[in-house]
């Protein structure tokens, strides 16, 4: 049997990862690719908690997750197909409209 | 044996994860996400949580991947070619904010894990259909309802915007 803190920890490294990955990539796609895992680590986290409190609710929770992510998709999708239709690009280094 | 399966599935979990970061090309970036939520949800099985595993790989896996996908191909992005050719001090500066983000998540787990109460074992059935559906359309009726009106709207939205002809701002 594998104990809750191995879960939790791969959980936070998969959290860390993400964040490193929308630190550094310019792409704007690859940066949405990469707040989607840090929704899986958090939904990690919620499911082995639930698991080991042998309680059905956070995966249920999980359950809301998974719906609000993809909603999430579609609308971040629709509004970078805008913005590369705008600008021609999806680098967020060269997209400066919001910038000063 | 569990074990095995879990380290396997860990290590598959995080190198993929970093393969999509470091990785150039986007559609391979996709790919390993694809391959990272897979590993998830055999760790979601490992976890007791089959109808989640299902979902993960159905929802995730299929539907919202194949979305990125058609958008990376419709939108014909070219690679980053300048991605670590040369050292900067940004890369420097995003491994050590990582690090500081990390080790603050796994200090609070330090504290709260021990005090955690020890009842797993003896529920082999939690996560399975059955269960999550009586739960779900009982006590979670209204957030269930409610879900299917942010589906609706987010829909709606993203026709709106996905549509609009915007003019290009060199032509003005």
């Amino acid at each position: 049997m594998v104990g809750i803190d191995w879960f939790l920890g791969l959980s936070a490294i998969m959290f860390t990862i993400g964040i490193i990955g929308v630190l550094i990539r310019r792409n704007a796609i690859v940066i949405f690719m990469c707040v989607e895992l840090m929704l899986n680590a958090v939904n990690l986290s919620l499911v082995s908690f639930a698991s080991h409190h042998g309680n059905i609710d956070g995966q249920v929770l999980v359950f809301f997750a998974l719906a609000v992510a993809a909603a999430e998709a579609v609308v971040g999708l629709a509004i970078i197909i805008a913005i590369f239709r705008n600008n021609l690009t999806v680098d967020v280094g060269k997209i400066n409209l919001l910038r000063w | 044996m569990i074990v095995y399966f879990f380290i396997m599935l860990a290590v598959l979990a995080i190198g993929s994860a970093l393969a999509m970061v470091i990785n150039k090309n986007v559609v391979n970036s996709a790919l390993f996400l694809v391959l990272n939520m897979v590993s998830l949800a055999g760790i979601f099985l490992i976890l007791n949580a089959q109808f989640l595993a299902v979902i993960q790989i159905l929802v995730y896996a299929g539907a919202i991947m194949v979305l990125f996908l058609f958008v990376i191909m419709l939108l014909n992005v070219e690679d980053e070619e300048k991605l670590f050719d040369k050292f900067r001090v940004k890369y420097l500066l995003t491994f050590l904010l990582a690090m500081v983000v990390m080790g603050q998540i796994f200090y609070s787990l330090a504290g709260v894990t021990d005090m955690l109460p020890q009842i797993s074992g003896q529920m082999a059935t939690i996560g399975t259909v059955e269960a999550v559906g009586d739960v779900l359309y009982t006590d979670y009726l209204l957030p269930f309802e409610m879900t299917a009106v942010l589906l609706t709207a987010a829909v709606v939205g993203a026709l709106m915007i996905a549509q609009h002809k915007i003019k290009r701002t060199d032509e003005i």
